[in-house]
């Protein structure tokens, strides 16, 4: 074993292939973790863009821009897209980078799974995105597709969705895969479980949940390709089948999803809080509870998405108590979050603005979220702008911000080059300003009775709307700052140490690399004590 | 710490003073409506309730952290403490979280019993969601109508400007009384819907081939406007629902109204009709059911919706004509009007269509007499 490390210990002959072949055929968890986080970014841009003309849309009363058939394309496929092609990628990619060097790994454990499924996602959505082309038109039932919407009502491009819903499923399992065998087979020596990194943590557990619940979605897709296809009736009262299962499948699926975006989230949050707190983090053996209890109840109350479909009074009062109980161990974390600020000593660089912005204004779509899990009081927030509100504020600020902390934290690592302190900070100020005026008034026309997914509404909701669009407008510009930002640490600027922030030394392995690090994270094996 | 706790009070009473309009008020365009039942009441006072909850515990927890924030800021030379962990502190917020929970699910639970309760009512009615459009049955006195939304297309293209109740206007509300307990027998006739009411607090999915069921008790005559809150499609924002709340004696003669005008539209199909008859009456027919996926033009929004002008069935092939308006178009969007429109008024549509734009001079000319549909019916057994 001795004798391999000491020839791979000498980089410099050792670095990746010029030209496309190189990410392409990479096998090299930074490489592959690049890929997904710029595939990301590019979607962001395109799922952005959709929402802008939702947005423009919603300005004020009227149809002015789109029609009501294309509003729908639109709202459907930014939903998908910002799902499936942004924030969850994001995470894979953050994963891809991070989880080798925070516990000692050369690499990921199975690289040529690891290519595949990340070429995979380009795929996928370029078959989704192609819809939009066709005459048909593409999906228009939303990011949820209730069937008979979705099957008998279906544009015939429907089945261009189903299989790309298929293709993306497949690499999320395959990525589960390899993340899983990675965190349980090459941790450093010493690096018991209960010693882990939290966002390598909150990944164990993301990737479980992704395994078990991803062939679900698969499983509710196939189903429908049937019931259009092959004749049969799952979805289909009329051959005895039931619309509602449907949702009960695809909710099955959709609840440990809506974790599934948020959880890798708390692990960079508990990081960079630590870091600019200067503290180490707060009851970490009860964050790690926290993350598992949020796992196994994610399980247990996904009809608190149907309360208004016709549940038996003691199916309704289940999914609200158990859905109350989530409260709990998410509160826990809030709580230690801000126990870890207590008596720190703390300073306010990008990523931790970022961070404390992540959990006001996460706690915020968390309260929202208790809200909704009344069930009678449910009947009047079901598919209002009360819900959009509350996943936007538990999404946008919640995971995409996660997203935008970590990458911010985690830059100058990757790129060797600080970036752009001032210009991170203005970013930070735009978005967290537009962020609420968007998010923030869509509560209000939601309780006074806006539904959702309409392209047009009465008149009393013009100003709250109006607002909004205002707001998301901002917000959308506001990420090509993002870009540049991005484009200039990687291209030139201030160089950066290999702890990079101050005293980060004890706080994980990944600071003890080079900033860049080298090609081969690991070639010698790190002890952890 | 005694500054902090009296900078959170000052808070609260903004955060009061801003909320506190809306608390009272009926209607509000920032808050729940109060509504005119006792389970919307229920209801709304239960939102107040956990959401004051919410702001609190919110108030409680970012004071902590802001002012963490501040205090311990390194720039004003604060030393990072060691700790990491108080395993007595982390038990105690657990067990405050869960208390507190405890706390609101218990009127949440009294309110969910109350809400939920499906015996018969006084008066019983089959809501039908249909793209896109409400279909009211009164079952004990077998009266049915559709009610459809009456804002206009300049309207909505910004052509002319727009009514005080701008897509919350329907041409038949629906009619209930007052005093009386209503029950909704709620289900969906193609994708699914959702019926809601916020003034009553009632809402329920409309799913295909399944009955749900809601009930009201309204004690306040008026208007009550609500929406239909389930993607159903391409109309899903224009398919609003009007509840007219009447006195018993007001609902009893707009009833017998109703069943008089019932039978005189069962006469007509009997009488035979002339061209000009049938395309004036057609002419209506189809600018309220057609137009949404046919366009004014006819020309429709192909190719999902396809072209009435010029099309070889509507101009030369009467028999399929007819077959398509009974029966709909199997895997397509057009639906049966068999059940949705009465045999005069599906004659005088498919006379109008065969007569407008360029079918007139195109086509065949051939016009359809009521009687030809009711035969048409007898025959499928429609």
């Amino acid at each position: 074993m001795s004798t391999v490390v000491e020839t791979h210990n000498d980089q410099g002959h050792h670095g990746p292939p010029k030209g496309i072949t190189r990410w392409l055929f990479t096998t090299n968890h930074k490489d592959i973790g690049t890929l997904y986080l710029w595939f990301s970014f590019l979607m962001l841009f395109i799922g952005g863009a959709m929402a802008m003309v939702v947005r423009a849309e919603l300005f004020e009363p009227g149809l002015q821009i789109v029609q009501p058939e294309f509003f729908n394309q639109m709202n459907t496929n930014h939903g998908l897209i910002m799902v499936f092609g942004v924030i969850m990628p994001a995470f894979v990619g953050l994963a891809n980078w991070m989880i080798p060097m925070q516990i000692g790994a050369p690499d990921m454990a199975l690289p040529r799974l690891n290519n595949l499924s990340f070429w995979l996602l380009p795929m996928a959505f370029t078959v989704l995105i192609s819809t939009l082309f066709m005459d048909a038109g593409g999906p228009n039932f939303g990011w949820t597709f209730y069937a008979p919407l979705s099957t008998t009502y279906a544009p015939e491009t429907v089945t261009y969705f189903i299989f790309s819903v298929h293709i993306m499923g497949a690499s999320s399992i395959l990525g589960s895969i390899n993340i899983i065998t990675t965190i349980l087979n090459m941790r450093a020596p010493g690096m018991t479980l209960m010693k882990m990194p939290l966002f390598v943590w909150s990944w164990l557990i993301t990737a479980y949940l992704l395994i078990a619940v991803m062939p679900v979605l698969a499983g509710a897709v196939t189903m429908m390709l049937m019931d259009i296809h092959f004749g049969t009736s799952f979805f289909d009262a009329a051959g005895g089948g039931d619309p509602v299962l449907f949702q009960h499948v695809f909710w099955f699926f959709g609840h440990p999803e809506v974790y599934i975006m948020i959880l890798p989230a708390f692990g960079i949050i508990s990081h960079i809080i630590e870091t600019f707190s200067r503290k180490p983090i707060f009851g970490y053996s009860s964050m790690v509870y926290a993350l598992t209890s949020i796992a196994i109840l994610s399980f247990v109350v996904w009809a608190h998405h149907m309360f208004t479909v016709g549940m038996p009074l003691a199916g309704e009062l289940f999914f609200m108590y158990s859905t109350m109980l989530i409260a709990v161990p998410t509160g826990v974390k809030v709580f230690n979050w801000v126990a870890t600020m207590f008596k720190g000593s703390i300073t306010f660089e990008t990523p931790m603005l970022f961070a404390i912005a992540f959990v006001a204004l996460f706690t915020i779509g968390g309260f929202s979220g208790l809200m909704l899990a009344i069930v009678p009081a449910d009947f009047q927030y079901h598919d209002t702008y009360f819900v959009v509100a509350h996943f936007h504020y538990v999404l946008v600020p919640g995971s995409l911000f996660g997203i935008m902390a970590g990458v911010y934290y985690w830059i100058p690592k990757w790129t060797g080059i600080m970036y752009d302190e001032i210009l991170g900070k203005l970013h930070f100020w735009l978005s967290f300003i537009s962020v609420n005026l968007t998010f923030f008034p869509m509560h209000f026309v939601g309780l006074a009775g806006m539904p959702r997914r309409y392209p047009d509404y009465a008149l009393q909701f013009a100003d709250f709307n109006a607002m909004a669009t205002v707001g998301a407008f901002i917000f959308g510009f506001t990420q090509l700052l993002l870009l540049f930002i991005v484009i200039k640490a990687i291209r030139a600027g201030k160089k950066a140490s290999s702890e990079v922030w101050e005293g980060t030394q004890d706080l994980g392995l990944e600071w003890t690399l080079k900033s860049p690090p080298p090609y081969h994270t690991f070639a010698v094996q790190p002890e952890v004590k | 710490m005694m500054h902090v706790l009296k900078a959170t009070k000052k808070l609260n009473w903004l955060i009061l003073l801003f909320l506190s309009t809306s608390i009272f008020s009926e209607r509000s365009d920032y808050n729940m409506p109060m509504g005119v039942t006792e389970v919307s009441k229920d209801i709304f006072d239960l939102h107040m309730l956990i959401m004051w909850i919410c702001v609190w515990i919110g108030v409680v927890v970012f004071g902590i952290m802001f002012w963490s924030l501040l205090k311990y800021r390194k720039s004003t030379g604060a030393v990072a403490a060691k700790f990491n962990d108080n395993f007595r502190l982390e038990i105690a917020w657990t067990i405050l979280a869960t208390l507190i929970l405890v706390g609101m699910a218990i009127p949440s639970t009294k309110v969910m019993i109350t809400a939920y309760d499906d015996r018969e009512g006084d008066v019983n009615i089959l809501v039908t969601g249909y793209q896109w459009k409400w279909h009211y049955k009164y079952l004990e006195d077998n009266i049915s109508f559709f009610s459809m939304l009456t804002t206009s297309q300049e309207e909505i293209d910004n052509l002319i400007p727009k009514g005080e109740f701008y897509l919350t206007e329907v041409d038949e509300p629906l009619v209930i009384p007052i005093n009386k307990r209503v029950r909704f027998l709620i289900t969906g006739n193609d994708v699914i819907h959702s019926w809601w009411v916020p003034d009553f607090a009632v809402k329920q999915d409309a799913v295909p081939g399944f009955i749900n069921t809601a009930w009201t008790y309204v004690s306040k005559t008026g208007i009550y406007r609500g929406a239909c809150t389930e993607l159903c499609g391409m109309k899903h924002a224009f398919m609003p629902v009007v509840v007219r709340a009447v006195e018993q004696e007001e609902y009893e003669a707009w009833v017998a109204e109703k069943i008089a005008f019932a039978e005189a539209e069962r006469l007509l199909t009997d009488k035979l009709w002339t061209t000009d008859e049938l395309i004036e009456r057609g002419e209506g027919i189809y600018l309220k059911n057609c137009v949404a996926c046919h366009q004014v033009n006819g020309q429709g929004l192909p190719p999902v919706f396809p072209s009435l002008d010029g099309s070889e069935i509507v101009m030369k092939n009467k028999t399929r004509n007819i077959e398509i308006l009974m029966e709909g178009v199997r895997g397509g969007a057009m639906q049966s009007f068999a059940n949705q429109l009465s045999e005069v008024d599906i004659a005088s549509v498919i006379t109008y269509t065969r007569q407008s734009w360029s079918n007139g001079k195109e086509g065949d000319g051939q016009i359809v007499e009521p009687k030809e549909i009711l035969e048409f019916k007898n025959n499928t057994k429609l």
